[in-house]
Parts: structure tokens; C-alpha cells; sequence
């Protein structure tokens, strides 16, 4: 079954265009990660999905609920860690935690809610007043509280945001087990390379529109240019080369391929030449590149 | 029905937990009404044959605090969480919109109630009034905290920031409940203004319940549940259509 539809997504808030006919499908399983840059309407997307944001065209569906007309089980479908950080200062994690469970009509939830506090290290803060927690401490319970009704569907719109490296690790590895376990997960963030190591599909959104939809390996195998860094035994770069010259330093030559078979006419220029090869490097590029050139595009 | 629960009891559990600001200092308040107004007019007034002012005040002080802090239970809740952002942890759970406002409404009912039972036990040392018709005073006292709970819920949904719930609270709550007799019979004013108070739904709020406790009021009993009883269902209807169409609160 698909996890996640959306159908010609559109939204207006006034005259302003939010999102044009977003159409795409999330398959269970997938870890997916929504990308662009602050506008794009990644929030705005995510807010339909969970019911906050009432999408002014097309449809939405999580689990084949329609975030409309079957909204209880849609939101019973999902669990959603908002981007702001926001906390009620009048209750305990544990009172957050259980509140949170009521809401969607569980009780005696609290084997499940231990489990969640161990996972995301909060084992010893569960009696504390959310009012104590640090910024990234509070992050963590807003992940807990998206998980205690154990969504299949799970969504972080930039998670790690404030939360250090040690924690941010052990955050992924609770959702990369979860994704493990079945669940489907969706990600915003602004470190692309958090998207790279854990996503297997990508879309990127800009000024409201999809630009692209892709497995990552697709993507990462296109779009940006390789790079090429040669150093030789000469300071001299052939003239039918120097087109290619993205940069030069002591370390050598960086020229930028279009694609991998420009090397082997590349190789030939430089034995004509007569200059002679010390080192040869290929480096990918990677998702934030590619990111880059999309946006520029 | 365990989302109504727990929401309900999260309200409560709100409250209770700063009960030094949400009970204790109305119920302060309303002794310092009793003492200051009970001593300085008390000897010179009797608003009903047998009544005296000391006697007479207690009700109005009781509904008047009842409701008051029924407004501000809903208003000051809904107003926190849109301004914190936390409103989002309501917003994304399968509450519906009848939970969400039966859930409020009742909490506002029992912080009123509890502030009620707070400042009738303290004005009992100044007199003890009859409570002659007890199932009316549980009416008016449910109809009453239910209709100021239903307008701070709108007020709540209604305002963006303290500021414009300030305004609410002050130029629409405080007058109507001021200009409501809490102090005095209608009787005792002007016709003008006797038939202006005719028009305050808060009027008979305070009337009703006066006339629980003394079996004498300035209108009829089932003409103050009338008009209450219409007042909470207008209230209610509106509020639920607010709440499902999403009005401020869903975008």
C-alpha cells in the first residue's frame, strides 16, 4: 500500500502561491526526504498532511485516509514533529507524553512511552518539568510525543535542528530502527548530508513547485557535474582543457566533468601533450551539490 | 471518548497545579468585596425584606467569581497554547471538534465551581443565606459557567495576542458582569437602566442564582433560565461552527 498520496496539491494564502499541483506518492517503507529551501513549501506540505493547513485544491491521503473526510483516521496515521520548538510548561515529560497518548485514545501507554524515553536518552528527565529541559532535550520529547501512538507514518520537519552530534546519532539510529521495523519515514532538514546517509528517495520543492522526485542513487548519479583533480608533472594545462578548468591550486588541476566518459578523451589531450600524470582523483559529487545546482537552475 | 478525557483533565490538572493564582486569589478578591462593601453600605441598605446586604452580596460575589474565572479558564488556556505554538499538540491528535469543546467547557465549569464553593465558605462568616432552592443554584451555576466558559473559548479562538483577549475581558466581560447586579437589585436603579440590565444575559445569571439562594429575586426564575438556558445554546452553536470550520486556529 502506498503510505502517502498527494493528488495536485495547491495552496493559497491570499494572492501568495504556497503550493502549485504537488503530486507525489510515498510507498511504505520509504525514508523520504522532502528538500528546498526556506519558502519552499516543505511546512506548509507537511501541515495538510497532519491537518493543521486545509489545502485549497487537489487531495491528500495517508494509509488511504483522506486527511479531510476520514481526518480521525488519517491523524491516527501519522505522527508529525512540528519545525518550531514548542512545549506546554505547566506538565512533566511524562505528563506531556501521557496527554499526548489520550489525545489519540490510548491508555496505560506508559510501557510504550519508557521505551520511547530510553531510546531518545530522557529516561531520567520523564519526571522532570519540560520548563527544565534544554532546547535539544525538548526536541527529543517532541519526537516522542509524534511516536506514542506508534504511527506507521512518521514525520520530522527538521528534527535535529539545536541537537547535538552525539544526540542527533543516536536520534537517527531510533528512527533508521523504526524504518527497520516498517515504519515509513518522512524528513525535512537543512543538513543534507543527514538526508544522503539515511533517505533512499528524494523530492525537492522550490517556490511551491516539485523539482524533482527520485530514488536517491538516481539522483545522486545525475544532475551535478564530477569533478576531476589531476596533478601533473608539469604546471601547464593543454589548451583544449582549460574549458574544463573549474580550479587550479598546488594540489593540482580541477577540471569538471559532464560525465565519466569525458576522462578517457581527457587522459588522450594529456598524452599528447606530453604531461605526465602524478595523481588522479575522482570525487562525486554530493546531494548538497546537486541540491545547489537544482535550486540555481 | 478518551480524547474528551484526557483533555478534560489536562484543563483541570492545569488550573490545580497554579490553583494560588486560579483559586485562592479570587477567593481573596471576593472577601475583600464582602468586607469593604458589606461594612461601608451594609448598615444602610436591605435590598430585599429580610435580606440583609451582607446576606444579598454573597451570591452575586459567588456567581460573579464563578464566572469570571470560568471565562478565564478557556480564554487564558487557548490563548497560551496559540501563543506558545503548543496548540499544535491538540491540533494534530483525532480530537473532534465536540471533544475539543466539551473538553474545555466543562474544566471552565469546574474551576468556577470550585471558585464558587471557595468564596461561599468565606462569606459565611458574614451571614448565612437560606439556600432555599438548591437544584437552582446547581442551574444557574452550571448555565452560567458553561456560557462564560463557551465565550472565553470564542474569545480564545478569537485573539492573536494578550492583548486583544485583554480588551475582550475588559471592555466586554468585566462590564457585563459588573452592570449585572452583583452589588445591587435592579430595582434599585433607574427605569432607563433597569430595562438597559433586561438586556444582559449576565443579569440573569446572578438573578438566578440569587434567587436559589434567597427565594426572592428581581425576575422570574424560568424567565433567567430562559434566557441563560437560550444564551448557552446560541453560544454553543456558534462556538462548535467556529471550532469545525477551523476559524484562526487551522489555516
Amino acid at each position: 500500500m502506498t503510505a502517502i498520496v498527494f493528488d495536485r496539491v495547491g495552496k493559497q494564502f491570499g494572492n501568495f502561491t504556497a503550493l502549485q499541483e504537488i503530486s507525489f506518492t510515498v510507498e511504505q517503507g520509504d525514508f523520504f526526504a522532502l528538500l528546498g529551501p526556506n519558502g519552499a513549501g516543505k511546512t506548509t506540505l507537511i501541515s495538510i498532511l497532519g491537518g493543521l493547513t486545509r489545502a485549497s485544491s487537489g487531495s491528500t491521503t495517508v494509509m488511504g485516509f483522506d486527511v479531510q473526510r476520514d481526518y480521525r483516521a488519517a491523524r491516527r496515521a501519522v505522527g508529525i514533529v512540528p519545525q518550531e520548538l514548542v512545549f506546554d510548561p505547566f506538565f512533566t515529560v511524562r505528563e506531556t507524553l501521557r496527554f499526548q497518548s489520550g489525545y489519540f485514545g490510548i491508555r496505560n501507554n506508559d510501557d510504550w512511552i519508557d521505551e520511547i524515553l530510553a531510546h531518545i536518552g530522557l529516561t531520567e528527565k520523564a519526571d522532570t518539568n519540560m520548563r527544565k529541559l534544554s532546547g535539544g532535550m525538548k526536541r527529543r520529547v517532541m519526537v516522542a510525543q509524534a511516536l506514542v501512538h506508534r504511527p506507521p507514518v512518521i514525520v520530522l520537519d527538521e528534527p535535529t535542528a539545536g541537537v547535538d552530534v552525539e544526540l542527533r546519532q543516536s536520534l537517527w539510529a531510533f528512527v533508521r530502527s523504526l524504518n527497520a521495523d516498517g515504519h515509513t519515514i518522512v524528513l525535512t532538514t537543512h543538513y543534507l548530508e543527514e538526508a544522503e546517509m539515511l533517505c533512499n528517495r528524494i523530492a525537492m520543492l522550490k517556490q511551491g513547485r516539485l523539482l524533482a522526485l527520485e530514488d536517491k542513487d538516481k539522483l545522486m548519479s545525475r544532475g551535478a557535474s564530477r569533478h576531476l583533480l589531476i596533478k601533473t608533472a608539469s604546471t601547464g594545462l593543454p589548451a583544449a582543457l582549460q574549458p574544463l578548468l573549474a580550479s587550479q591550486s598546488e594540489e593540482g588541476f580541477e577540471l569538471r566533468l559532464a560525465d565519466c566518459n569525458q576522462l578517457e578523451s581527457i587522459l588522450v589531450e594529456l598524452r599528447q601533450a606530453g604531461v605526465g600524470l602524478k595523481d588522479i582523483e575522482i570525487t562525486k559529487p554530493d546531494l548538497e551539490e546537486i541540491f545547489v545546482e537544482m535550486m540555481n537552475q | 471518548m478518551q480524547g474528551f478525557y484526557t483533555l478534560f483533565y489536562k484543563e483541570m490538572l492545569r488550573f490545580w497545579k497554579v490553583s494560588f493564582q486560579t483559586v485562592a486569589a479570587p477567593v481573596l478578591t471576593a472577601l475583600l468585596y464582602q468586607l469593604i462593601f458589606a461594612h461601608s453600605i451594609g448598615q444602610h441598605v436591605e435590598p430585599y425584606p429580610g435580606v440583609s446586604y451582607s446576606a444579598f452580596l454573597i451570591p452575586g460575589l459567588a456567581m460573579m467569581s464563578m464566572l469570571q474565572n470560568s471565562f478565564a479558564n478557556t480564554s487564558s488556556s487557548l490563548i497560551q497554547s496559540k501563543i506558545t505554538g503548543n496548540i499544535v499538540f491538540l491540533l494534530l491528535p483525532p480530537l473532534s471538534h465536540m471533544e475539543f469543546f466539551l473538553a474545555y467547557t466543562l474544566a471552565a465549569v469546574v474551576r468556577g465551581f470550585v471558585v464558587g464553593v471557595g468564596v461561599i465558605v468565606v462569606t459565611l462568616l458574614f451571614a448565612v443565606p437560606p439556600f432555599a432552592h438548591p437544584l437552582w443554584m446547581l442551574v444557574f451555576g452550571l448555565l452560567g459557567c458553561g456560557v462564560m466558559g463557551i465565550l472565553g473559548l470564542i474569545a480564545g479562538i478569537w485573539a492573536e495576542k494578550f492583548d486583544q483577549l485583554a480588551g475582550f475581558q475588559n471592555f466586554i466581560i468585566m462590564p457585563l458582569t459588573f452592570l449585572s447586579g452583583v452589588f445591587y437589585s435592579i430595582h434599585s436603579l433607574p427605569p432607563f437602566w433597569q430595562n438597559v440590565s433586561h438586556f444582559n444575559p449576565v443579569f440573569y445569571m446572578i438573578d438566578g442564582f440569587r434567587y436559589a439562594c434567597f427565594g426572592v429575586g428581581d425576575v422570574a426564575p424560568w424567565l433567567s433560565f430562559g434566557v441563560v438556558g437560550v444564551t448557552f445554546l446560541l453560544l454553543s452553536a456558534l462556538t462548535l461552527h467556529l471550532l469545525r470550520s477551523g476559524y484562526k486556529l487551522r489555516r
